[in-house]
């Protein structure tokens, strides 16, 4: 296939789950906003969901304080920032349009029809009943999309590079929220337990929607280093690192056993899930928990340079 | 002076090919009729036309209207019309072999030489150049006017891009969808097999140098386009890779596009992009949506564009007027469709014709200066009349003149009920390695305001589907 | 006169270009007047070099380097042994009947100002040569030479209208003019040989052709005032600039184009018996 198709498509796939994932932080934001806070001085949830979202530079570029109000604003609606969730939906469309005959016509309705839905909302809510009806609107617009791919695409190369785009995006977005996060899930910070810390830590499980699963897989209260061992190494967490490199690596090498040849993106890849697969969270807090998160997010960076250079460009 | 029905003629009387329609036109109650129209307009929104477009804030002035009422050839009609398209377009394709070659029509006093050296159409970076298999007009959209039972006469040649082929193919599915009855009361010869024909057509000029399956796309300008859609239609249709300029590349004299599997072979090109913006190297400098270094792989006779650069020489108003001539130069033969009568302004006497019967005429202007001047004789004011008298005597060579013509009606739904409108047909004329091949019918544009004779989209025109009997 | 030519073309790219294409009029052919003794193009990437002629008989080659390339070398190098036939050049190759050297291009279509010019010559249009010459000397003196304020995309009119301009923008005012009055003209790039004794120059030279019934096409350099003569090393032949232009490229990728030119031209030494 052309390498703008398949970059269309890989993009497309990459913005629905882009806007998802800022309506999952704003949602927890929103949740752990609203709790009262005991504890005088407690962090500015609003800066770190900006922090998380991975645009605090161009935020304070236009804002000089992160609250509910702009936070919401640059997130969720500006046209100004290419990340915003308006921006994702709209990429997104103008990506499916470019490429419509790939998509399959459920596909098409799914993306064409958030769009045109999007305009009803204009400039933003008016309510934060509105603004949370609306966070679940993005996240079900998104699962539409997504099961629209999932149900009725040909398994060919253009399924599977929707597939990367959507794995190497959620593999970046639960990265950034532990790169942010990861002081609170320190085991040296071993007082158990303050109200605060627990919500904050309830607040991380929900922005990946896995606070039910948690405590399928443990059985035991919210723990910091367990929820640091779901979201990067459980490979039967969807939005674990772990699992999105089972997937990348699986999507790869269907891609290269179909066109009979693999590269540099199958290799890179392949050597980051098996890191994964042999790391322990003890030794992974050894090393240092900050530092793995960060050569994390680089090559994942790397690899989706690489996926362009052999596929894409 | 009425104009000629093609369901009634002129005396009043339905014509055979007319007898089912005009008759279940009777039988069919207006709630119906009118029911349908709006059904054709939902399956043209849902399935069709707009689906690239849907949602966008100018759907609606997107949507060209549709008119359910068929315009009917009968089967002697169309072999007429079949017979003359295919001789016009081989004399097309001799035509412009020769004024990039030989130049023997231009020796021979044929067609004047300013005309063709210095119109901005002629691309002097085709002179000398072979072009694969000597076919230049792949495609053709030859515009068609009747004005009475036997005349039929050629309004343009359009031998560059021809666009509306996809109206025809979709206008037949929504008829077919929506009126299965009154096909099944006929015997009407298809039309979905265009893009078969066409891919036939675009795989037989492939260089002899391209591979035994040789890769066929489609070049568009890109989503911005007005005629994306179609682009977007035919590519799907035909099964064939849409591509932007920026997906194609030049190495060693080889056209490639960029796969996922890295750089594939192109052998021809069927592009939707004019001239001009073909090749930043040869064309404009400035064309972002080209491929830089295209003419380079063209000249060295290793891809063929379908049509080939600088056809323009052969559909421009100037030249027009030369046709018949062509037609008997290249083929000795009498041309089968005529052209309307048109005077040269560059001739004396034909100016002098023409200033003294501004009233009546039609004068355009022809290629390049100033675009879209016309005049229309009858309905212009005086203070219009004067300023192109004058415009006429400072620069004659730029315009011709043609008589008002009284293009056929046919019966079309309009607000009031069924009322007849002024028609013309495009039909899609293809030219391969050695076959002709034309899809019975075409595309007829239809004035949908009463006495208009403008049927262009631009202008509130709308389309029907168009029936050639198989009788 | 015995021309030797080395000619670099340096391209320096900031962020580096994935490919570059370029198609180059930088071959000199023979005429009457005009001997290619030696020529070379040598570029500093690995590629093909293909040949071809152009409509207009230049012969033109073109290459796609493949990178990154972060600098680009065109080299041209050569000898010419060259005559002085007063400016008319016979024996070139010749595509198309000069008539066709009238046509209009958006680089050289004429103006009001330009128009009151080359009327202003008219007058002396039964003789097509005087004609020329004098027109050739009031364009001289109308437009001054200077670098700073056009580009290669400055069309005739906008050169006129500035009063400057290089020999490429003079050159286009003669040809419109000439056009105008119905003199076919067109556009010849190429190499120019100082008589002052500078040899290294930044850019090429233009110059004009046009078409005097008796005589056939004679070189009219607008920038020296002068026909064209021993000194003038023709190269292509065009409408205008950019179909007679030495090099015409494209990129993709990169970013942050430096281009440099550096011309050497002497008279090589006359070969002599041992």
């Amino acid at each position: 296939m052309l390498s703008r198709t398949a970059d269309n498509l890989y993009w497309l796939a990459r913005y629905v789950e882009r806007a998802e994932y800022l309506a999952r932080i704003l949602e927890a934001t929103q949740r752990l906003a609203s709790v009262p806070i005991p504890i005088a001085g407690g962090t500015n949830e609003w800066e770190s969901a900006v922090a998380t979202a991975g645009c605090e530079n161009a935020f304070f570029e236009v804002y000089e304080e992160a609250n509910e109000e702009t936070v919401t604003e640059f997130l969720a609606f500006s046209p100004d920032n290419p990340s915003s969730i308006r921006s994702c939906f709209e990429v997104a469309r103008t990506n499916a349009r470019a490429v419509r005959t790939a998509l399959t016509v459920e596909m098409w309705d799914a993306i064409n029809g958030t769009w045109l839905e999007l305009k009803r909302y204009g400039n933003g809510p008016t309510s934060r009943e509105e603004f949370s009806r609306f966070l679940r609107w993005v996240q079900e617009s998104s699962l539409l999309f997504d099961g629209s791919a999932y149900r009725t695409m040909l398994r060919s190369d253009s399924y599977w590079f929707t597939r990367l785009g959507v794995f190497l995006e959620r593999a970046d977005n639960t990265a950034r929220i532990l790169d942010v996060k990861y002081h609170l899930l320190l085991p040296e910070a071993e007082h158990v337990g303050g109200p605060l810390d627990y919500f904050q830590w309830a607040a991380i499980l929900r922005s990946v929607s896995a606070l039910t699963s948690y405590h399928w897989v443990y059985r035991e209260s919210v723990k910091p280093w367990l929820v640091a061992d779901l979201l990067i190494l459980k490979e039967e967490m969807p939005r674990s690192l772990a699992n999105c490199y089972e997937n990348i690596v699986t999507n790869l090498d269907k891609m290269a056993g179909s066109y009979g040849r693999q590269g540099p993106a199958q290799r890179l890849a392949r050597g980051v899930r098996t890191r994964l697969q042999n790391s322990r969270m003890d030794e992974i807090f050894q090393r240092g928990l900050h530092e793995f998160i960060q050569e994390f997010i680089a090559d994942n960076n790397r690899i989706g340079g690489i996926i362009t250079q052999q596929y894409l460009a | 002076m009425p104009a000629f029905d093609e369901m009634t003629g002129t005396e009043g009387s339905v014509r055979p090919a007319y007898t089912e329609l005009s008759g279940w036109l009777g039988e069919v109650p207006p709630d119906v009729l009118d029911y349908r129209r709006r059904e054709a307009e939902v399956l043209f929104r849902r399935i069709g036309i707009t689906f690239a477009v849907y949602g966008e804030a100018d759907s609606t002035e997107r949507l060209i209207p549709f008119d359910v009422i068929p315009r009917i050839l009968a089967g002697s009609e169309w072999r007429l019309l079949k017979r003359g398209l295919e001789q016009r377009v081989k004399a097309i394709n001799l035509y412009i072999k020769d004024v990039y070659g030989r130049r023997d029509i231009l020796r021979a006093g044929i067609v004047p030489e300013d005309l063709v050296f210095q119109n901005p159409v002629f691309r002097p970076e085709m002179n000398g150049q072979k072009v694969p298999h000597d076919v230049y007009v792949h495609i053709a959209g030859v515009d068609i006017v009747r004005v009475d039972a036997d005349t039929f006469y050629v309004l343009e040649d359009n031998a560059r891009t021809p666009s509306g082929v996809s109206y025809m193919l979709e206008n037949r599915e929504i008829m077919l969808r929506l009126f299965p009855e009154l096909f099944s009361r006929h015997r009407i010869a298809p039309v979905d097999n265009y893009p078969d024909e066409l891919l036939a057509t675009l795989r037989s000029v492939a260089p002899d140098s391209s591979t035994s399956e040789p890769n066929v796309v489609l070049l568009t300008p890109g989503v911005y386009n007005s005629a994306y859609y179609e682009h977007s239609f035919l590519a799907d249709k035909l099964g064939i890779e849409l591509v932007e300029g920026r997906d194609l590349f030049i190495k060693d004299e080889i056209v490639y596009m960029r796969t996922t599997q890295g750089p594939k072979r192109v052998d021809v090109i069927y592009r939707r992009l004019d001239d001009d913006f073909i090749d930043p190297l040869a064309f404009r400098p400035d064309s972002a949506l080209g491929v830089p270094g295209l003419m380079s792989s063209y000249q060295a006779g290793n891809v063929t564009l379908a049509n080939a650069v600088g056809t323009g020489i052969a559909d421009d108003k100037a030249v027009y007027s030369y046709m018949p001539e062509i037609v008997k130069f290249f083929l000795g033969e009498e041309p089968i469709l005529k052209n309307v009568p048109t005077w040269r302004c560059r001739e004396e006497e034909h100016l002098a014709y023409v200033l003294d019967n501004l009233e009546q005429l039609v004068v355009k202007e022809v290629h390049g200066s100033g675009g879209y001047g016309m005049l229309i004789g009858p309905s212009a004011d005086k203070a219009t009349i004067s300023e192109f008298r004058a415009k006429l005597k400072a620069a004659p060579k730029n315009f011709i003149a043609q008589p008002t013509l009284a293009l056929s009606t046919c019966p079309t739904c309009v607000e009031s009920g069924i009322a007849p409108r002024h028609v013309d047909l495009r039909p899609f004329v293809l030219s391969g390695r050695d076959e002709v091949r034309i899809v019975p019918g075409g595309l007829t544009r239809v004035a949908m305001k009463q006495g208009s004779l403008v049927v262009n989209s631009s202008q509130g025109g709308g389309t029907k589907d168009t029936w050639v009997l198989d009788d | 006169m015995r021309m030797h030519v080395s000619h670099d073309t340096v391209y320096r790219y900031e962020t580096p270009p994935s490919s570059v294409i370029q198609t180059l009029r930088l071959t000199p052919r023979n005429h009457s007047g005009q001997y290619v003794v030696s020529w070379l193009i040598s570029i500093s990437a690995d590629c093909r070099l293909d040949a071809q002629d152009d409509a207009f008989g230049n012969l033109i080659h073109t290459f796609t380097a493949e990178g990154p390339i972060d600098e680009l070398i065109v080299h041209v190098e050569g000898e010419v042994e060259t005559e002085d036939n007063a400016g008319v050049v016979a024996g070139a190759i010749e595509r198309f009947p000069p008539a066709l050297f009238l046509r209009d291009t958006p680089l050289t279509q004429t103006d009001a100002a330009i128009v009151e010019f080359s009327e202003r010559y008219r007058s002396s249009g039964a003789n097509t040569l005087v004609m020329l010459h004098e027109m050739l000397g009031g364009l001289n003196r109308e437009i001054v030479f200077d670098t700073n304020p056009t580009h290669t995309a400055t069309t005739a009119a906008e050169a006129f209208a500035l009063k400057r301009g290089v020999c490429q923008d003079l050159t286009h005012v003669f040809i419109s003019a000439a056009r105008h009055l119905g003199v076919p003209a067109r556009y010849i790039s190429g190499y120019f040989h100082r008589s002052d004794g500078v040899n290294d120059q930044e850019a090429g030279h233009a110059w004009a052709e046009a078409f005097v019934p008796s005589l056939g096409w004679v070189g009219f350099d607008a920038t020296n005032g002068i026909c064209t003569t021993d000194a003038h090393l023709r190269v292509a032949a065009g409408l205008d600039y950019l179909s007679a232009a030495p090099v015409r490229g494209a990129r993709s990728g990169g970013a942050g184009e430096n281009l440099s030119v550096r011309i050497q031209i002497d008279q090589a030494m006359q070969q002599s018996q041992e």
